[in-house]
């Protein structure tokens, strides 16, 4: 009697899970992200997973929206797209570079569902990238740094070394350099994203060396806590990392995704998503300086927004001639400035930083 | 070039986490039990640690809170494989998804917090990393010269002996087990507390897999788990000193170089093994396997 109970208990819950995709049946437009960190990062990964709440915001119940988190780089990830679009989800965002030959991989699976890639170059009809000039944000507080360095060393703790993060460092050591020619730029770089430990023990090991004031292209804020003890400086990364503010962090680069997440999906929800490449900066407000805080000298603060909003407006491109290569070739010749085509290829120091770019 | 007085305190502080974890990890197989949870005990200490140290302010406190965390954990697996006889590598892989998830949850209300400082010292290393340091000769003079160190050798090299012999098997490896938890625990919570200085989920980012990699590279002894350690860490904050000193390092190459150590003297100890017929690979002969009694 029991076991019947049971197999009929059983057949009905049966029945009931067979309902449920029939009630979910709706026009609901399932949008799935993946995430390289956890969300609770406090950077990069935090900073998407806000773009993705805001679209929730703005469309309520016309969206539904799932990620997956902490998705490593490499053959996994093509598994967690996979199980995305198989889930329903008709526009997939997958936040990070080395997600690229994954999305590509998948969304030949797939030609119905609509990817967007953060930060790659390799489009598709139904993929499409989107990436922010960091390079504009780093000209800012590298020229903050290039003040506030006392020791004139200052340091980067570098992901990959990849063109996105390559743009940074050029960046912030030529505006270090403009406002202080004595400046030193070091850097480190720890194959991976998102590594607290090895992260901390990289501002570590930059300390040691002597410099006061670092800059990080990677996901955590162990770089700032390191810096805390240390009587370092150094700026929030992707997020605006404010609760180590004022010191040591003095500034930040924020990323702000919420704007160009809200289009796509009001694009993809109307019919006119097409696949195209997008990389906006400061005038877009898809990167936004943080709050420079009080530890900052206010004629440095000063000289710093003025850069900002020079940027924002276009008169001004970081990457302005004359400037040559590490190697001592010409680069750029007076004047001119890079195209978006060699920025999103560039493989080279620029002149007088002395770290190599590992092969 | 570089300065050795730096640089060798940092390597200390940099192996600690997988010192702690491996010396642990090293009674749990000498037992004869391959726990495969390390990294889950280890970011369930981190977050269990952290949590304690900043509610007491007191960081030695949280080292205490994260060595009882990890040995609760632990039990988990004590329990499906001591007492339900469950398949040890699915169970121990069960512990390091269970250990991630279960941080990650209880940690989303202490992200963004800052760990209460930690005096140093002596040569401006805490406790911990000397407590670290010390537990290599403790583990080694338990496991070699005394009773209860032999009994727990014997369980792991043959448990049908040990049985026969009338010692508990089961109540010898989940004690065993425990410590390992609590080790892995510290090891976890060395990081949350004395590297990063914050919580932050998934911090422990495969730890404890390098913990036990160099349970194998150390042949199963205390020593070798201190060498093994210092390798893995040393090679880690060498290569990052080495990068910001400047010098052009092929960071790819050196970064495996623990790891092809371990190849090797695995190749090489099997070579001692098949030529000599001395004393060969040093895993403990029960390792993995559970025990039933029959009679």
């Amino acid at each position: 009697m029991k076991r019947r109970q049971l197999l009929a208990s059983a057949a009905a819950l049966g029945a009931m899970s067979l309902a449920i995709p029939a009630f979910a049946q709706d026009e609901k437009l399932k949008v799935g992200f993946i995430y390289v960190g956890p969300v609770g990062d406090g950077g990069w990964t935090y900073q998407h997973d806000l773009g993705r709440q805001a679209i929730e915001a703005e469309y309520g119940d016309k969206i539904e929206t799932t990620f997956i988190e902490s998705v490593p780089e490499g053959a996994d990830a093509e598994r967690a797209l996979t199980q995305l679009a198989l889930a329903g989800n008709k526009l997939i965002f997958a936040t990070s570079f080395g997600f690229m030959d994954a999305v590509v991989n998948v969304a030949a699976k797939f030609p119905d569902v609509k990817f967007e890639h953060a930060t790659g170059y390799k489009r598709a009809d139904n993929v499409a990238t989107y990436d922010a000039r960091f390079y504009e944000g780093r000209a800012v507080i590298g020229t903050i740094a290039g003040r506030m360095t006392k020791s004139n060393k200052i340091g980067y703790i570098g992901s990959f070394p990849i063109p996105e993060v390559i743009q940074g460092i050029n960046s912030a050591y030529i505006h270090a350099k403009k406002v202080n020619p004595d400046v030193e730029m070091k850097v480190v770089w720890v194959y991976s994203w998102f590594d607290p430990a090895k992260e901390a023990d990289a501002a570590a090991a930059l300390i040691a060396e002597g410099v006061d004031v670092f800059m990080q292209h990677t996901d955590s804020t162990a770089p700032l806590a390191k810096a805390q003890e240390a009587g370092a400086l150094g700026f929030g990364q992707a997020s605006d990392m404010a609760n180590f503010a004022p010191s040591p962090r003095i500034s930040s680069i924020i990323d702000n995704w919420a704007p160009y997440y809200i289009k796509r999906v009001g694009a993809a929800l109307d019919g006119s998503w097409k696949s195209e490449g997008t990389w906006a900066g400061i005038g877009d407000g898809e990167v936004v300086i943080g709050e420079i805080t009080e530890t900052v000298p206010a004629e440095v603060k000063a000289e710093a927004e003025a850069l900002r909003d020079q940027i924002a407006s276009g008169a001004y491109h970081p990457f302005t001639g004359p400037l040559k290569k590490a190697d001592g070739s010409d680069w750029l010749a007076e004047g001119a400035v890079a195209s978006d085509e060699e920025l999103s290829g560039m493989n080279f120091f620029v002149e007088g930083i002395t770290a190599q770019i590992p092969q | 070039m570089i300065d050795l007085t730096t640089l060798i305190p940092m390597l200390m502080a940099a192996s600690t986490p997988i010192l702690f974890a491996a010396l642990g990890e090293l009674i749990v197989e000498r037992a004869g039990v391959l726990n495969l949870g390390v990294e889950g005990m280890m970011i369930v200490g981190a977050l269990a640690g952290f949590a304690t140290a900043v509610a007491t302010g007191n960081p030695y406190l949280g080292f205490v809170a994260a060595a009882v965390a990890g040995a609760a954990v632990s039990m988990v697996f004590a329990l499906l494989t001591q007492v339900l006889l469950a398949n040890q590598v699915a169970s121990g892989l069960a512990l390091t998804m269970f250990g991630l998830g279960l941080a990650a949850l209880f940690g989303k209300a202490y992200e963004g917090i800052k760990a209460p400082a930690m005096g140093p010292g002596p040569l401006g290393l805490n406790w911990i990393v000397w407590l670290g340091l010390a537990s290599v000769p403790a583990i080694w003079w338990f496991l070699n010269r005394t009773r209860p160190g032999l009994i727990l050798r014997g369980v792991g090299e043959n448990h049908d002996a040990a049985h026969g012999l009338g010692h508990p098997v089961r109540r010898v490896r989940t004690g065993a087990i425990a410590f390992g938890g609590a080790m892995a625990g510290i090891g976890g919570a060395f990081i949350s507390i004395a590297i990063v200085l914050q919580w932050t989920e998934g911090m422990t980012a495969g730890a404890g897999w390098i913990a036990l990699a160099i349970v194998v590279f150390s042949n199963w002894t205390a020593p070798g788990v201190l060498a093994g350690a210092w390798l893995f860490g040393g090679v880690t904050v060498l290569q990052l000193r080495l990068q910001a000193a400047g010098v052009a390092v092929p960071v790819q190459l050196l970064s495996m170089a623990p790891y092809l150590a371990t190849i090797l003297v695995l190749v090489l100890i099997s070579a001692r093994q098949k030529f000599s017929r001395r004393a060969g690979l040093g895993a403990p002969g029960s390792l993995g396997q559970n025990f039933h009694a029959l009679r």
